[in-house]
Parts: structure tokens; sequence; C-alpha cells
């Protein structure tokens, strides 16, 4: 076998262990397997307010920030209280916060911003009492847009910060 | 298998040349870059001689190279085999300079091809002045296998290149990007490496994981890169001739990201994000031991090394928004040397030192420019929807970006510019790429 060739397939089997969660980039959708979910139907039903269905839902598992911002509204911090409450009520959860930046900017400084935008949202759900050790942050800069149109409509949906819950108390 | 990286042999015809000394130089045959050409120098390059039957398809496919090499250019431009008035049968024979002249040729390259039991490739060739009427240096041979033909052909172009301009030549050299696939909220990224052309395309991840903006060693041999495989962005080196590679940074809860590699390809030196804050460190690849450059609450990232090693460019919204700024290489108080209006980002050291190419943000648009490493002479080369990323040409003439259409439709791909802002051209890869890296001068 030749030296690529083993490469390729040391990144194969590492894909297949940590693709259990296609659906991590806050389509929104119910229907959307949590992290570390087995199978669909994971996130239960949203009408259940222990669900991980009612969080992305009825909490709402988003913030929106403005063009190169990474202060929070009061709108976001509204959510983020919900988000506070909601890991506090359910502790048997973690969560990841991803932050995402819109295209327009470049590759490096949307990395750096989404983690400003994650770091921002992370500290105010720990100000609100979450234990810093249910939180981590990651940032996708302008690689993962939920919106791809590419005016104002579909940016200020892409400038996020995204609370992904998975189970297990800690990180 | 990766195309191996072997030196191609070459010397000098000495003995089966009339010695040109003298005539070698000084020439009226001659491009002057920096003025910026407006009318391509026309050339000739009729098909290479096959010495033996083994070579007659490379004596013309080595042929079309060196001339999509040099058209390629905007500095020349061919003149078909269609007008040409004599044929070249035998590498020996005294070029019949009327009937050249009689075209409007200016340069002529000949060439003759053989291939020996073994697969080898032999290649000579010659360049001829037309209306000096006379050989500009001498003529040259380039061996190496028959695979790496195209190698050879491009070795030839950068030698009539070089002569002609008096800049190194850049053909001989390879660009490592991320080959895209996929919707614009899903994409799918893989790291390629090509010739610079877009030939020989072969890809060195699979998609399973988001890769990013990968950086040639000074020497070619290894590639710095980001990877999400780990679920956060991570930097790593891939050693291309073994395919083995190697996180370089995972300290829990933080990112790495914008690796580029020092002069000396010893020291890399990156951006670190944790707790939401990006800062520039330099690690040390003997030692491991990471030492922090920079300490700030902005945002630093995007660094760059100067040609000698000792001062870093890079980009900081530490005045509000994003903008260039120079400090030593060892870290301490920056120089800011950006103050036009708008964004500025992602500055790359030219590989001579003359020049730091960046991307700036404007009113909606994007742009790939040029400034003096002290900010002056800002010029900017190109304007679109968004582009950015420039890497330099080995020979510092030219930059490679990308560019992204808009909407939901929008993909990236390769562009290259002159640093003069003309020949604006895409680099003909099947499929989206972005974020190319552009390799020094193969050996």
């Amino acid at each position: 076998m030749t030296p690529i060739s083993k490469t390729l397939m040391v990144v194969a089997a590492l894909a297949v262990a940590g693709c259990s969660n296609p659906d991590r980039f806050g389509s929104g959708s119910g229907a959307g397997m949590g992290a570390g979910g087995s199978g669909f139907g994971m996130d239960g039903v949203a009408s259940d307010p222990r669900s991980v269905a009612y969080f992305n839902q009825t909490v709402g598992d988003r913030v929106l920030f403005a063009v190169d911002q990474s202060t929070l509204s009061d709108t976001a911090r509204a959510t983020l209280d919900g988000q506070a409450r909601w890991l506090m009520d359910n502790p048997e959860y973690s969560a990841t916060i991803e932050g995402h930046a819109d295209e327009q900017g470049t590759r490096e400084y949307n990395l750096a911003l989404g983690a400003r935008r994650a770091n921002a949202a992370q500290e105010y759900l720990i100000s609100r009492g979450v234990s810093p050790a249910r939180l981590r942050t990651v940032s996708y800069g302008k690689e993962r847009p939920i919106e791809i149109c590419s005016n104002e409509a579909c940016y200020s949906q892409n400038r996020r910060a995204v609370t992904v819950i998975a189970a297990g108390a800690g990180v | 298998m990766l195309r191996v990286l072997t030196p191609l042999f070459a010397l000098a015809l000495g003995a089966m040349l009339v010695p040109a000394a003298g005539l070698a130089q000084g020439g009226p045959l001659r491009i002057e870059i920096d003025e910026g050409v407006i009318e391509p120098l026309p050339f000739a390059v009729p098909d290479f001689v096959a010495e033996n039957a083994a070579a007659a398809e490379f004596a013309r496919n080595i042929a079309r190279v060196v001339a999509a090499d040099l058209a390629g250019t905007g500095l020349f431009r061919e003149i078909p085999a269609e007008a040409h008035l004599a044929r070249v049968t035998n590498f020996a024979s005294p070029v019949q300079y009327s009937d050249w002249k009689a075209i409007n040729a200016q340069a002529l390259i000949t060439g003759a091809v053989s291939v020996d039991g073994n697969g080898r490739l032999n290649v000579k060739f010659r360049l001829f002045d037309i209306y000096s009427e006379a050989p500009l240096g001498d003529g040259l041979q380039f061996g190496g296998s028959a695979a790496n033909w195209r190698r050879v052909a491009h070795k030839v172009a950068d030698q009539v290149y070089s002569r002609i301009t008096g800049e190194g030549g850049y053909f001989d050299s390879r660009v490592v990007f991320v080959a895209e696939t996929g919707p614009k909220n899903a994409r799918q990224k893989r790291l390629a490496i090509m010739d610079y052309d877009g030939a020989n395309v072969q890809y060195l991840t699979d998609a399973a994981s988001i890769v990013l903006a990968p950086r040639f060693s000074p020497t070619g041999d290894r590639v710095l890169y980001t990877s999400y495989e780990s679920g956060f962005p991570r930097i790593y080196v891939l050693d291309l001739a073994t395919g083995g590679r190697r996180g370089l940074d995972d300290q829990p809860g933080s990112m790495t990201f914008a690796p580029r590699f020092a002069p000396d390809g010893r020291r890399v030196v990156f951006s670190l994000a944790q707790g939401g804050n990006t800062d520039l460190y330099e690690l040390d690849l003997s030692n491991g031991r990471r030492t922090r450059l920079t300490s700030a609450p902005s945002i630093e990232t995007a660094p760059s090394y100067s040609p000698d090693g000792r001062q870093i460019v890079f980009e900081s919204d530490r005045s509000g928004v994003p903008q260039i700024y120079v400090m030593a290489a060892s870290g301490g108080e920056a120089r800011r040397i950006s103050f036009g209006q708008g964004r500025y980002g992602t500055p790359v050291w030219s590989p001579r030192g003359d020049y730091i190419a960046f991307t700036k943000q404007h009113q909606g648009r994007f742009h790939i420019g040029v400034m003096r490493t002290d900010g002056s002479e800002e010029r900017l080369l190109t304007a679109s929807f968004l582009d950015e990323g420039p890497s330099w040409a080995p020979n510092g003439r030219v930059i490679m970006f990308t560019r992204e259409s808009a909407g939901a439709e929008g993909a990236p791909a390769l562009f290259s510019v002159d640093i003069t802002g003309r020949n604006l051209r895409r680099v003909p890869v099947q499929g989206s790429a972005s974020d190319p890296s552009w390799s020094p001068l193969l050996p």
C-alpha cells in the first residue's frame, strides 16, 4: 500500500467514528439527530419540555449578531436566559456552542470572529449559572452558512451562535 | 501515489552548439515585466524533433506545454504552427532566421526528444533571438522519467521565460488547494495538489472533515493545513513524500488555524483562539515549544513571515476594523501599514521581499492587492463579489487567489493575476477550488 492511501484510510476511519451528527449546523429541523444520537427521533417531541426538540424549537437554540459584532442583543440575552434555565433543569445534557460568520469576510478573520461569538454566548450562559464543565465552543467561521443567498436577509441568519445539545453531563 | 519530486537533471549542451558567448546577453529580445507588457512577444515553438519512435508523442506534447506556459503569462503570444514557413526536422541544423522573421516571430524555441530503453526522457532545447539572428543562451538538456514529461516541459519554459524577462521562472511548480463539492451550506472539502497549470490533480485527504487553507513549506516537501477532524479546527502538517501527518497543537479548549511556515521550515506561526480571543503563536517543530507572540483582546490572525524570517506581517482588528500590521518575528510592538479605506486581511509577504499581497474589502466588494512592505504604493489588482487569500508564485510576479461567485449557486474557483494587474485568468481546475498555496520552484 502506498503511504498516501494509508493516510486516507486513517482519515476515513476517523470520519466514521466522528460522524454521528449530521445535523449539527442548526438547521432547526426537529427531525435532526442530536449530537451523539443513535437514530431518528432522539431529540424527542417538541411538546416535551425536557426534549432537545423543545430546546431547539421553543427555547431557541441560536442567537444572532450584527455585522462584525459579538455583543449580545436584548433578544439574544433573552434566548440565552431560556437556554440557561433549560440546561439547569436538564443536567444530564451538555452543550457545544458553535460560532458562525457570514461570507463577507476572509476565512481566517471569520474563524476568529466565530470564536468570539461562541464565547460571548458561553460566557453569558456561565454567568446565568450553567457549569463551565458542561459547555464548550467551536468556530466554523463562514464554512457552514445556514442560509445560502448573498444578501443581508441570509447574512443576518448566518451570523449566529448555535447551542447544540448533547447527551452527557460533562464535556 | 504522489508524483516524485526528484530533481530533474539539466546540463548545458556545450559541445553540441556553436558557443553563444557574447550573443547570449544584451540582445533586444527582452521583456521588462515591471513596465507592464501591452503587446505580447510573438514566439514560435514547432513540435520538438522526435529522435526515436518512442519519443514521437512526447515531442509534440512537450512543445504544446512550453507554448501554453509562455502564452499563459500574457507576456508572450504564440504564432501557431499553421503559420510557420519552415519545419524543424533536425535539431542540429542551422536555423533559417528569414523564415521566422517573415512571420514576425521574435523568439524561436526548438527541441528534440528521445526516450531510452528504461523509459527515461532526454529533452534538448535551444532558444533563438530571431532579429539578432543568434541563440539566446546555451542549449540545455533535461532528463527525467517519461512520467515527468510535463515537468521537463515546464523546465524548458522556465528557461525561456527567465532568459527573456530576467526574472526567475515559475512553471515547474505545484499548487496545494482545497477541492470543494456539494451545496453551499454543506460543502465538502478535500486537500488536493496539482501542477501550477491545473494538471495532475491528486487528493490528499478525503471529504470527511472540513479542511482549510493549506500552506507549502519553503522546500515544498510538507503542507500545513487546518482540519476539523477532531471536531475543532486544529493545525496539521502533512509530509508529501510519505503521506504521514500529525496534529501540531491539541490543547483542549483551544482552536488553532491560519498556520504558515517560517522560511527556515523549522518554525510555524499560527492563530490560537481561546476564551473567544485569537492571538498569534509560534511553534518550534523540532521540540514542540510554543511561544506566544501577541497578547491583545483583539483578533490577530493570518500571519506571514518576511523572506528573511525576521518579521511577521499579520491581520488585526485592534483599531476597530481589520488592518495589516508588521512586527518582529519574536513578537512585541507592531506597526500598522495599511491606511486606505476599507478592511484589510490575509497579508502575504512576497518571496522576493518587495511586496505584501493582501485581501481588501471595501463597499461590498473584495480586492486582491499589493503594497510595499511599509504600506506605500498600494495597488488593487482585482475586484469582485469575493476575492481572497492571495498566494505568490515562486518568482513573486504572479498571484493566485480564490474568487467566489455570489448567490445560492455561488462557488469558488482559482484565479491568477500579474502584480501589474494584467492577465487575470481562471486556473483550469475541474470543479470548485479554493485556498491555493503555491510551492517554491521544484528542484
